[in-house]
């Protein structure tokens, strides 16, 4: 089962690096989504796979030998919970994006780095502050 | 000892906490948010100064959650260079929202300035202070959903364009700080970041944990912005409020190399080959920051070019050893001071003249004492005496020429000197010149800023005059804590007995800094007890 799985995550750790090498930006999201499922299932194999073994140690051992760890799986749980609200935060991010610069392409986006500077004038509201009102 | 006093461990990343909570019931207050902002942070204060007391004479502090016996419990750790590094980013939080209470408009307050930057020191407090390596993994999220929040404040489409760069690019981080995390846990079989550190000794040599090892260089890399992978920083830390990429350049960057330097020298110190790596690394970020800062042509993305820049001094000490590394932390807390500042006076040179370019708006001739406190940020930045750039390159100049090491040496002293070509071309351009054209009205400047805007950034250029002209303390904070970093016995030991001060056993030894000191350290570690013998003693 464990080569099974190995294969998997390395097959999605390839699909999500292929997707995030796209210009587009909402490929680019969705190729984190997959690392992040990637990055679950490795840790799932990691902590050993059993079928049908309850994780209870027998009256006369002190240690679980054949169970799975539990211990990983309550790190994918964490690693869900904090990577779904990640996502969802940043489908807003990218639909708000969409809607100040109309556009998905990550090329476009050059609103933080022009390329050159821009005419003179005010860039923000130095009127303000000259006037005393808060910037 | 007291038995409360481990609790000073959890305050630092608890009160944040509570306080961001509390924020969050008033919500669309900014009074209350700032009454409660205030509090918190002197509480966090007063907390921190006991907590480096503490640990600066008896050595590391720990606490384990729930009591539950390291190595299963998620363990705290307090010692003087998380300890101090804690202290020190409460002094620059502090400052950075006084320069907000002045700058910050009040729409920004009622979005949650002020709970997200709480949220942002807890994040920032629990980085320091974690044992634990998943631990560490949750609060670097934490940082990440805070501090996307404190960079789009403002909600400008130029922070928006910067935010998605900024988030992308961390969480890819975080996700492969997840994978090496999984991979790690596969091989050694324990999170405890002192448990791993004794569950692979002497295993440096095999492939996986090399490769592990290479994995969390790339994590924690692209946190720290080191050359490969620094350029979503110059995209997005300019774009935020002053205050935000203040506080941005201040704790961010710097949590990334002290994650670098705790992992290296804790849990990776023989992996085979790791100096020589951060060896180059160091040289080509110091490079490519100060030859970045060159080219810009916006006084914003200049200083985000040169803290950069900055990281690459911060990374010498893992690529020559302790000696370097009491340079590279004295660089780490001077660089806190400094760019913070340099990216404050910015912000209100910015909203003097209206825009960042180089361009000759003559500030010197209408603000001439706020000029010459940016000139002093600047000189200080670039390594020159009086202030206290100067005394972190000297070390790392010492320890690389003691090391015989030209590459450091050589890099070290190219990447001041470029940097100050940079700061004084920017300087000149933006402050000192004076275009004479009158014909644009935004030419015109009627007065400096407002004073109250200028006192936190004033209190930020007389610490880094301290720094210059008062070394000492610094100094030997400085050597302290990189002995803490590289003799790992007593913080071992600290969290395999859970915390000496809980149950009134001797505190370990204090490290003084003689014998021989390095990766694979292996006859002190050998000191520290067995955490399995821990266990069985306590688990009946």
């Amino acid at each position: 089962m464990e080569p099974i799985l190995a294969v998997l995550v390395g097959i999605l750790i390839a699909v999500s690096i292929y997707m995030m090498m796209s210009g587009s930006f909402v490929r680019i999201v969705l190729g984190i989504l997959v690392l992040s499922n990637a990055a679950n299932l490795l840790i799932f194999t990691a902590g050993r796979l059993t079928r049908d073994v309850p994780p209870i140690i027998p009256g006369d051992k002190k240690t679980l030998a054949a169970a799975a760890n539990s211990l990983p799986q309550a790190l994918i749980l964490t690693a869900i919970v904090i990577s779904f609200s990640l996502f969802a935060f940043i489908l807003v991010l990218a639909f708000r994006s969409y809607r100040e610069m109309g556009t998905v392409e990550t090329a476009e986006m050059r609103i933080a780095e022009p390329h050159a500077s821009p005419p003179d004038g005010d860039e923000i509201g130095a009127a303000d502050w000259r006037e005393g009102r808060r910037p | 000892m007291n038995i409360y006093l481990e609790w000073l461990v959890v305050l630092p990343l608890a009160l944040p906490l509570i306080g961001a909570g509390l924020c969050v019931a008033a919500w669309g207050r900014p009074g209350v948010h700032k009454a409660i902002t205030a509090v918190t942070m002197l509480a966090l204060a007063a907390d921190v100064i006991a907590l480096f007391l503490l640990v600066w004479d008896n050595g590391p502090v720990t606490m384990t959650m729930g009591d539950w016996v390291p190595p299963f419990g998620i363990t705290f750790i307090a010692d003087v260079f998380s300890a101090g590094l804690v202290a020190a980013a409460t002094f620059m939080a502090a400052v950075c929202l006084a320069f907000a209470a002045f700058t910050v408009d009040e729409e920004a307050m009622i979005r949650g300035f002020f709970p997200l930057f709480l949220a942002l020191m807890a994040g920032v407090c629990g980085s320091f202070l974690t044992g634990d390596i998943f631990n560490l993994y949750v609060w670097f999220e934490v940082i990440l959903i805070a501090s996307i929040g404190l960079l789009i404040i403002d909600c400008t489409r130029e922070q928006i364009d910067g935010a998605i760069k900024y988030t992308i690019l961390s969480l890819i981080a975080t996700t492969v700080f997840l994978v090496a995390t999984g991979l790690l846990y596969g091989i050694a079989g324990t999170l405890n970041m002192a448990d791993l550190a004794l569950s692979l000794e002497g295993r440096g040599g095999e492939p996986l944990v090399f490769g592990v090892a290479l994995l969390y260089l790339m994590a924690f890399g692209m946190k720290a912005a080191v050359f490969p992978l620094f350029f979503w920083l110059p995209a997005s830390y300019h774009t935020g409020h002053p205050v935000v990429s203040a506080i941005f350049a201040a704790l961010l960057t710097k949590v990334g190399v002290y994650v670098l330097i705790r992992v290296y020298t804790l849990i990776f110190p023989d992996v085979v080959g790791m100096d020589t790596v951060f060896l180059w690394l160091a040289a080509a970020t110091m490079l490519s920051g100060a030859i970045g800062a060159l080219a810009q042509s916006d006084l914003r993305r200049l200083i985000a070019f040169l803290v950069v820049s900055g990281i690459g001094y911060m990374l010498l000490g893992l690529a020559i050893g302790p000696q370097a590394m009491a340079g590279s932390i004295l660089y780490l807390l001077h660089s806190m001071v400094v760019t913070a500042a340099l990216f404050m006076g910015a912000g209100l040179a910015r909203r003097m003249v209206g825009a960042s370019w180089l361009r000759g708006r003559g500030i010197y001739r209408h603000a001439p004492f706020f000029s010459v406190l940016v000139l002093a940020v600047a000189l200080s930045m670039a390594g020159s005496p009086p202030f206290g750039g100067l005394w972190p390159k000297v070390m790392l100049v010492d320890a690389g020429l003691a090391a015989d090491a030209p590459v450091a040496v050589t890099a070290v002293l190219l990447a001041g000197f470029l940097s100050l070509v940079a700061l004084g071309r920017a300087f000149a351009l933006a402050f000192w010149a004076d275009s004479g054209d009158e014909r644009s009205a935004a030419h015109q400047i009627i007065a400096g800023p407002p004073v109250a805007a200028v006192a936190p950034f004033a209190v930020l250029v007389v610490t880094t005059a301290l720094m210059g002209l008062w070394p000492a303390p610094f100094v030997t904070y400085a050597k302290r804590a990189a002995d803490s970093a590289f003799d790992t016995a007593p913080y071992i030991a600290a969290v395999a007995s859970d915390g000496p001060t809980m149950r009134g056993e001797p505190p370990p030894p204090v490290p003084n800094g003689d014998g021989p000191k390095g990766y694979g350290n292996a006859k002190k570690k050998a000191q520290a007890p067995d955490m399995s013998e821990t266990l069985i003693a306590r688990n009946p």
